[in-house]
């Protein structure tokens, strides 16, 4: 479960999220709509702590992911993006071997065990449904694969090292419609594994993907409730003009 | 004038300089190999210098010259490519980095003789190094630092963010992500700063002047601490300071074009190692 207690986050003087109070359950997708610049982007990335690179920013308020407080100084940054997985909007695979690819996260985990590598990479490419595309070329550089392939390499390479959490920052928008669908259909069987937070500009992926949705606007978080409601029947004004198109 | 013919004498003019260019390189060239080639027999490449230098070969001269790259390299390129990494993957962008810099590329452009004294000042004296190998390897090392730097920074530059990312977020820590993913990506890039080093340490002469080049130095160095001969400083002296510098004139060409021929061959070395690395590690 991941839950934020009134989160504010500050880019230098910017004020990015503005009193952000969120509980996600366990084994469910939520995804995080709104206009760009909104906050929704900075607000996944507070879950693995990527915001933590970017030179001068704070952070306020609790963000507990199974009850922990992820930004207590006791936490390992490392230790928690193991548990906390993340994909990127584009497919960024090391240039490395597909094999390599997937093991990369136990290798720098200082995982030896070669049998129990191979174990892994299978089932986390068999997880991310690429197995079958991949199985006889492993060795091969990852970059011969097709875009939406190495997203899911980029999927499987975030499951190898067994997280709870997976955050998919816009996973299909560089990606054709087919690779698209793939990814979604994907992200509908992980559900049974993992708690999924998604990002996504794309409202339509957004109502068939998420079982909860979180409308953002200008470092706010408007509405969050189920996905049928935030699209069907939304309290708030604003969330009925953003999910209509009348603004985006 | 129109469009057209301004554009064809544009062309023309660049053609031309073009082709000056590569003339000259050229005429360099055939000239050394044309006065050079009658010398090299496996006897010139074998043998010491005899006879005042006016007969003989220039094996330590050879042997010296290899001596010094793979020194200068084992100084300078650890050093360069660590500090490439510290200053662009650790330091960022703040104000210290520019000095330090705007220091790197001054100290690109001081002349190589300055480098000679402060190597004999240093390594040679305060060190007790003595005219040695060692000192000479410093000297030179210190000589070829500032472009190994150089050339790591901006190769490490080159590099999308999104593989940094893409670590980090997989548990990584920074020095995990450097040697595993970074450094095989830049490596390519940094070979070709080792290739341009490897050029500039074969012919450089005053660096090594005041800190291992020997006159004349009929045996091969036992150590470190041993002073060699070494091709450029040999060429000179053959050409300027022999007792017969008219019976001695082949051998100076015959110098010129191992030399030549030593630098083209590590830059063949350097290129395969390259293309080979890059292979390896394709970036898309």
């Amino acid at each position: 479960m991941i839950e934020t207690k009134n989160v504010d986050f500050y880019y230098a003087g910017f004020h990015a999220l503005k009193d952000i109070s969120i509980r996600m359950e366990s084994r469910t997708v939520t995804a995080l709509i709104g206009p760009s610049g909104c906050g929704k982007s900075t607000f996944l990335r507070l879950f693995n702590r990527m915001n933590d690179l970017i030179d001068d920013t704070r952070v306020s308020g609790e963000c507990l992911i199974d009850g922990e407080d992820i930004y207590h100084k006791s936490v390992a940054v490392d230790e928690l993006r193991k548990r906390v997985g993340m994909v990127f909007q584009k497919p960024n695979p090391f240039p490395k071997s597909i094999f390599e690819n997937v093991a990369y996260g136990l290798r720098v985990n200082d995982v030896r065990d070669k049998s129990f590598i191979a174990c892994r990479v299978e089932a986390s490419l068999r997880a991310a449904a690429l197995w079958e595309e991949v199985k006889d070329k492993l060795r091969k550089s990852a970059f011969a694969l097709s875009g939406g392939q190495q997203q899911r390499l980029c999927i499987a390479r975030a499951l190898a090292v067994s997280p709870s959490v997976l955050l998919m920052d816009e996973p299909a928008s560089a990606l054709d419609p087919i690779s698209t669908s793939k990814i979604e259909e994907l992200i509908a069987d992980l559900k049974r594994d993992y708690t999924i937070v998604i990002v996504t500009h794309n409202m339509q992926q957004a109502a068939r993907v998420s079982d909860k949705t979180g409308f953002f606007m200008m470092g706010e978080l408007v509405e969050f409730g189920d996905t049928r409601m935030i699209f069907s029947d939304p309290l708030k004004e604003q969330t009925r003009n953003y999910v209509t198109g009348r603004f985006g | 004038m129109n469009k057209k013919v301004k554009q064809a004498v544009a062309f023309t003019f660049f053609r031309l300089l073009g082709l000056l260019v590569v003339g000259i390189l050229c005429w360099i060239l055939g000239f050394i190999v044309y006065n050079g080639i009658g010398v090299i027999n496996w006897e010139f490449l074998s043998s010491s210098p005899e006879e005042g230098m006016s007969a003989g070969g220039v094996f330590p001269a050879i042997v010296g010259t290899l001596w010094l790259i793979a020194g200068s390299i084992a100084v300078a390129f650890p050093v360069g490519v660590m500090s490439g990494i510290y200053i662009h993957e650790y330091l960022g962008n703040r104000w210290i980095v520019r000095v330090i810099r705007v220091m790197t590329n001054n100290l690109g452009g001081i002349p190589s003789i300055v480098f000679g004294l402060f190597g004999m000042a240093l390594f040679v004296q305060a060190f007790g190094f003595g005219d040695s190998i060692l000192a000479g390897a410093f000297t030179l090392g210190l000589l070829i630092l500032p472009l190994i730097i150089r050339t790591t920074e901006e190769a490490l530059k080159a590099i999308p963010d999104s593989y940094r990312a893409g670590s980090y977020a997989l548990g990584a820590g920074k020095l995990e992500t450097i040697f595993r993913v970074l450094l095989p990506v830049a490596m390519p890039n940094i070979i070709t700063g080792l290739i341009l080093s490897v050029g500039r340490v074969s012919g450089e002469t005053a660096p090594i002047l005041f800190t291992v080049a020997a006159y004349f130095l009929p045996k091969l160095p036992n150590g470190v601490f041993d002073q060699v001969m070494a091709l450029p400083y040999h060429l000179y002296v053959i050409a300027t300071s022999g007792t017969d510098i008219e019976a001695s004139r082949p051998m100076a060409y015959g110098t010129a074009l191992v030399l030549i021929i030593i630098v083209l061959l590590m830059n063949l070395l350097a290129a395969a190692s390259r293309v080979y690395l890059g292979k390896k590690v394709k970036m898309d």
